[in-house]
């Protein structure tokens, strides 16, 4: 049987070798050519000559970088150069160590005769003798230093017969369990705390059982019913009063296949304690010895050869999950290296001791930005913290706090508490209520954002609606408005997507008419629709919380009131904080009365709204638009048509330019209607007019699983429950198979456009509502023939204006309507599963960005 | 948009030979922005009046626009150039009335250069500046003015007056003369940053005005708001500095104020306040430096004239004020000494960025205004916890001084983009109590001239990391 060379996936491998010794067959024979880096091609590609000597450093200095980029990656990397000298493998070994993947060597240790035979058939390798001579008397001196210099793993071939024959085997890494799905019940340090365990793992619906193991022998051991599997976080002893029933418990679970478990500091220290190493016995490794002592004589070498078992962690389903004692950096998981270890055992520790005499470590989780779920212990706890992804779960037992388990994948806390205070903590970490911070390390570490979660160009995934990408110069223009005007981001949980028109009528004197609407849902299969009335006011997002505990509860934020109300683009809407508290206690008010709350189980709300009047967002644009366009079209008309009629007067032919002004004067009075309706006064609160349709979100739910009348009903049952301000949209609910059911929608529409009302929107029933390419744009407006001259001027109806006005190219809005949507909705789904506020925040500020896009702003 | 001329001469019918268009025929001319019509409304012996009815279309200057093109009003549809008189009649009298507006008439030669009793009458023009504004700018040439203002819309009584009047001129002029008045001073009243019409505006100004320009009183400011037109970098230039800091060019114009001074004024201040953040960086022997809210690049181009700054990085969250910084350093081709010195950078003070941790001192000139109240506290932290420089040098505007400021409403801040503006007792407190958060030493001190009721126009803080 050929030798086999067993090589971690996840390897550096240095070939080593003089030149002629056949390292670049050796690489291409069993590497893919892609993760062999030669020295000589490296050569070429700085100098165009492969056997330019000159320009060693350059080509190693390449070699390297690439190197580099691949080891980041993850990717096994062969390096295929001489590397007889110590000082050649020095960097390569620091590389490894860097970026924590394995050193292998691969020596060919070959004759220097057939060496330099195999040399002198090639033209390009004419160097003397010696080259050769000295390399292989290099070689040989490495042979016994190669292990010492810190390669794992060494394989020395040493007949041409030997490299012919090896083949290569590619194994796991340790730490790689991906293939464990679960699901899993994790549980933070034990330190000997055995009666809180069986409490716990009671509690869990874990049972005593007898079975036998694979190699047939009988266990007595704790299994869950439904196969799930314990995770142990490491440190099993020290302190507590039975680690000995501990370490039965777990290393019986651990053989059964009922548990896995890692390696604590404590438990790293045990053994080498037991392996016969000088270690100083405190914080409770004395304790443990001694009731290891009360064991039989065997009990220390199985747990001897239990605790050499451990690994350092674990990475578990597919990638997903993390387990790690003291926690694990999402560049060093899956890893192998001595700062992997120490990292899991220990932390990022900074080589300081604080007043208490602990090690000081630095906030690892805060910086974590990976995308899996590290769950971790070794720092007592208070209540189990969340942070960026990742859990600290060990909950101090052995401290008199209590032991902590986590159901994954579904993210539920169990904890059972302590009988005793065990062991007297160095720092008291059980902080008394009065003294705890009023948010969580979470929201504290949320109070302010970081620019690389904003920055650049940004790709986010989104589950309706697969990646959205964010150019850069979007980005920057929303970074601009989203740092100088938007509201906290802690508030900023959603942002509305833009609206896209139906396609344009072909009707002779309309832009825009419901059958284009119904015809395009119908074309996707699309047949119960929602039709409501769109309100003429300024779009508002509206989140309620039932008081101010809440906001910080759930919100994270202090002193800012029970709710806010902002713009689509994220700004406050009042800059009167009154009027905004006014309005605030009206949906409050609603949401009391109506029985909201309890229904949907929440104490807060976040509402898609639009309120009213438009005039008190729009002020400015009224006067310096609108009106002005009105004012100088009235003046103008008015004496160009008393011109026209002395001229007519004075027998001149201007019959038709008269009554073309006349027209136009119409046409104009009818502008200044249109935009007149949507503005009043707002002297008192009560002039403020909300009204919701989304009820986007509430605590554990976004309820896009509901349908649009779900929503109708809900909001007509809030406004029904207020007293002033919040009003109620009018809508119907059109069957599109059926010709009636059509055609009164559309007479409906016409009706409320006559009375002045801006149009309507039609919806698909279901909220998410997928058509024969996806996701299908979640609402469509149609607006009316006289609001319509607001945005496309007072005279847009003359036929010479509005043949031209019909060409429309919707595709860019729609294309944005969606994507603005999914991330609206992403953002919401963040929040609710209680995300870090970064991932929501990229999100809202995805959609702020896209917003940035040029689009016909008339659409 | 309309304009009646009409001359009470005797024979008023020379009108007709005089603007090269009978009195008894409607007449029609297409130009690229829409149909200009003549025709007479009177033609007698004692008085005779054309019109000019330019349509613009409003279709077409959204659709078939350059893109070039002037600000943002001439995109939307909802637009008063149909109906007000703009730069676009002065295309028009060009285009149309070119033979009388160069002093020619066949029929009638003796007439031209006579000066005649004219009066013109404009139905509706936007006058930025308000009835004021006409009479400075049409007195001085001779004419009798009677302005008539038009409310916005009179359903809003509490939206205010509108910018539009009907402006009538009477005077004895030659038509000519009339005619460059109106193709040079419409476009000034209106002072809309639309469209230009040629690339040779100064000379069409300097020809146009020949005669009377030179000697009119407004001279400057009619050179400036026609100019104003002109899309060159360096108008854009003087633009935004007008726009820097002081009022809003708009509020400013309606007040109808005399804006050089107030500029003078703004320059001086800034200056002052540059050179006194500048100072404060020496003293605390500072040599790298962070500029947060650079713009474009005023202090740093202070900066990277001391050498005594080794390291100096400028943030602003605009990429356009960065790229202007940019071409005011003359990035491209410093000098390689210089431009190792020097970084510039996209960001916002509002998230934590690492890369601006390790400096010395950062200088904060005039930017929390500019930022949401409810901002403040990230800002905050972002500076004086994640950066933590040695020393901060932070400057804002002291609203009590805001008195003092002539062309400034009561009651208004000193930009339109400032979301709030301290007294020094504001400043006093906000700056003492992030001092103490953050555990650093603060110190005030005033810029400008110190008003002994207001204070000075700017106030300074200087922190140091104790």
């Amino acid at each position: 049987m050929s030798p086999v060379l067993r090589i971690p996936e996840l390897s550096l491998v240095v070939l080593i070798g003089p030149s002629g010794s056949g390292k670049s067959s050796f690489a291409s024979d069993h590497f893919l050519p892609t993760e062999v880096l030669s020295s000589d091609r490296c050569r070429g590609l700085v100098s165009d000559d492969e056997n330019d000597q000159q320009v060693t450093t350059q080509a190693f200095d390449v070699l390297r970088f690439i190197a580099s980029k691949r080891l980041a990656l993850g990717k096994l990397t062969v390096v295929d150069a001489t590397n007889v000298q110590r000082e050649a493998r020095k960097p390569l070994l620091e590389l490894a160590r860097t970026h924590h993947c394995i050193p292998v060597a691969i020596v060919l240790d070959i004759p220097a005769t057939i060496c330099r035979a195999r040399n002198a058939l090639r033209s390009d390798r004419q160097f003397g003798k010696h080259v050769v001579r000295q390399q292989c008397q290099q070689l040989r001196r490495s042979r016994k230093a190669l292990k010492r210099e810190g390669f794992r793993y060494v394989y020395w071939l040493r007949s041409e017969e030997e490299i012919g024959e090896v083949s290569i085997e590619r194994v796991r890494m340790w730490t790689d369990k991906k293939e464990l799905t679960g699901p899993f019940d994790i549980i933070g340090d034990v330190h000997g705390c055995f009666d809180e365990l069986l409490e716990l793992l009671g509690e869990l619906g874990y049972r005593a059982c007898s079975v036998q193991t694979e190699s047939g022998e009988p266990v007595e051991t704790f299994r869950h019913p439904e196969g799930r599997v314990a995770v142990f976080l490491g440190d099993l002893v020290d302190r507590g009063p039975r680690v000995a029933d501990v370490l039965r418990c777990v290393s019986s679970m651990v053989s059964s296949q009922d548990a896995l478990c890692i390696a604590g500091n404590h438990d790293a220290k045990l053994l080498r304690k037991l392996r016969g190493k000088n270690v100083q016995l405190e914080h409770g490794l004395a304790d443990t010895i001694q009731q290891l002592e009360r064991e039989p004589a065997a009990f220390e070498d199985e747990v001897a050869r239990f605790l050499d078992s451990l690994v350092s962690h674990y990475v578990l389903d597919g990638g997903k999950l993390v387990v790690a004692h003291a926690g694990m950096r999402e560049d060093m998981a899956g890893r192998g290296s001595g700062a992997v270890r120490q990292f899991a055992l220990y932390g990022d520790t900074t080589g300081e001791v604080d007043e208490f005499g602990l090690p000081v470590r630095h906030p690892w989780a805060e910086e974590y930005r990976g995308k899996a779920l590290v769950v971790y212990g070794h720092t007592p706890v208070p209540e189990p913290e969340w942070l960026n992804r990742t859990v600290n779960i060990d909950t101090g037992c052995v401290f008199g706090g209590s032991l902590s388990a986590l159901r994954y994948p579904e993210k539920e806390l169990l904890s059972v508490e302590s009988k005793a205070t065990y062991y007297e903590p160095a720092k008291p970490f059980l902080a008394d209520a009065a003294g705890s911070p009023a948010l969580s390390a979470q929201q504290r570490w949320d109070d302010v954002l970081d620019m690389q979660d904003v920055s650049g160009k940004r790709i986010i995934q989104t589950r309706l609606h697969r990646a959205v990408t964010i150019r850069e110069e979007n980005a920057n223009a929303a970074l601009e408005v989203m740092s100088r005007f938007a509201v906290d981001p802690k508030w900023l949980i959603y942002l509305p997507p833009t609206m896209s028109p139906a396609e344009t009528s072909g009707r002779p004197d309309l832009l825009e008419h419901p059958f284009e609407a119904f015809d395009f849902y119908q074309r996707q299969g699309v047949y119960q629709i929602v039709c409501q009335e769109k309100h003429m006011g300024s779009r508002a997002v509206v989140i309620v919380c039932r008081d101010e505990g809440v906001t910080r509860e759930r919100f994270g934020i202090e002193d800012e009131g029970f709710g806010i109300c902002y713009t689509r683009t994220g700004r406050r809407f009042f800059q009167d904080a009154e009027l905004e508290r006014a309005l605030l206690a009206q949906v409050r008010a609603g949401l009391d009365a109506s029985g909201l709350w309890s229904e949907l189980d929440t104490d807060w709300l976040c509402l898609d709204c639009e309120l009213m009047p438009w005039s008190i967002k729009a002020q400015e644009l009224l006067r310096s638009q609108y009106a002005s366009t009105g004012s100088a079209g009235r003046a103008a008309l008015a004496e160009t048509i008393a011109e026209l009629e002395r001229a007519e007067a004075a027998g001149r032919d201007v019959a038709e330019q008269l009554a073309a002004c006349r027209g136009r004067v119409e046409m104009l009075d009818r502008y200044i209607d249109a935009y007149r309706r949507y503005c009043w006064p707002v002297i008192e609160p009560g002039d403020l007019k909300l009204a919701a349709f989304h009820i986007l979100a509430s605590e554990g739910h976004v309820h896009t699983d509901r349908s649009h009348v779900w929503h109708m009903e809900k909001a007509h049952a809030l406004a029904g429950a207020s007293e002033q301000m919040l009003i109620a949209t009018a809508y119907r609910l059109v069957d599109l198979a059926d010709q009636a059911s059509r055609d009164e929608a559309a007479a409906w529409w016409q009706a409320r456009c006559d009375q002045g009302g801006e149009g309507m929107v039609i919806k698909p029933l279901d909220f998410l509502a997928r058509g024969k390419r996806g996701l299908l744009q979640p609402a469509l407006k149609c607006r009316g023939r006289e609001y319509l001259r607001i945005i496309y001027g007072p005279e847009y109806t003359a036929e010479q204006h509005i043949e031209r006005l019909r060409s429309r190219g919707l595709s860019v809005k729609r294309s944005l309507a969606l994507r603005e949507f999914a991330l609206g909705v992403e953002a919401l789904e963040r929040f609710v599963s209680r995300e870090p506020l970064r991932r929501v925040h990229e999100c809202v500020f995805g959609v702020l960005a896209l917003e940035s896009e040029p689009v016909d702003p008339r659409l | 948009m309309l304009l009646t001329i009409s001359t009470t001469h005797d024979p008023a019918t020379d009108l007709g030979h005089l603007l090269h268009k009978h009195p008894l025929r409607v007449q029609e001319e297409v130009l690229w922005f829409g149909k200009v019509r003549i025709f007479y409304p009177e033609a007698s012996k004692q008085r005779c009046t054309a019109a000019v009815v330019l349509d613009v279309d409003p279709i077409g200057l959204v659709r078939g626009r350059r893109r070039s093109a002037g600000d943002g009003t001439l995109g939307q549809y909802v637009n008063d150039r149909p109906y007000a008189a703009s730069s676009f009649l002065s295309v028009a009298i060009s285009r149309v009335l070119g033979t009388a507006l160069a002093g020619r008439s066949k029929e009638r030669p003796e007439l031209v250069e006579r000066a005649l009793p004219f009066e013109a009458k404009l139905a509706v023009v936007r006058c930025r500046g308000g009835d004021e504004l006409v009479r400075r700018l049409f007195e001085p040439l001779g004419y009798r003015v009677e302005t008539v203002r038009h409310p916005l819309d009179e359903a809003f009584p509490d939206w205010g007056e509108g910018p539009y009047f009907t402006v009538r001129l009477a005077g004895e002029v030659r038509l000519k003369d009339l005619l460059s008045h109106l193709y040079v001073l419409v476009p000034v009243l209106d002072d809309s940053k639309h469209y230009f019409v040629g690339e040779d505006e100064v000379e069409k100004l300097l020809g146009k005005g020949t005669g009377w320009l030179e000697t009119h009183p407004a001279q400057e400011l009619i050179a400036r708001r026609y100019l104003r037109h002109q899309h060159s970098l360096a108008q854009e230039a003087l633009r935004r500095l007008v726009e820097d800091e002081g009022p809003d060019p708009d509020r400013e114009h309606e007040a109808g104020q005399e804006e050089e001074s107030a500029i003078e004024e703004r320059l001086n201040l800034n200056e002052q306040r540059l050179a006194a953040v500048l100072s404060a960086l020496k003293t605390a022997q500072a040599r790298s430096v962070l500029d947060l809210g650079c713009g474009e690049g005023k202090l740093l181009r202070m900066l990277l004239m001391d050498r005594a700054f080794e390291r100096i990085l400028g943030v602003d969250v605009s990429s356009r004020a960065l790229a202007i910084a940019k071409k005011r350093l003359h990035w491209e081709r410093m000098p390689p000494r210089q431009r190792e010195r020097i970084q510039l950078q996209l960001g916002a003070l509002t998230y934590r960025d690492e890369r601006l941790a390790g400096f010395d001192a950062a200088a904060v000139v005039e930017v929390i205004e500019h930022l949401d109240r409810h901002r403040l506290a990230a800002f905050e932290r972002v500076v004086f916890e994640f950066a933590r420089p040695r020393c901060i040098v932070l400057t804002t505007p002291n609203v009590e001084y805001n008195v003092r400021f002539e062309w400034l409403e009561p009651g208004k801040l000193r930009h339109r983009d400032h979301q709030f503006e301290w007294t020094r007792a504001e400043f006093h407190d906000w700056s003492e109590g992030t001092a103490r958060r953050f555990d650093y030493r603060v110190e005030r001190l005033p810029v400008g001239p110190d008003d002994p009721e207001t204070g000075p126009p700017t106030q300074m803080a200087i922190f140091t990391r104790s």
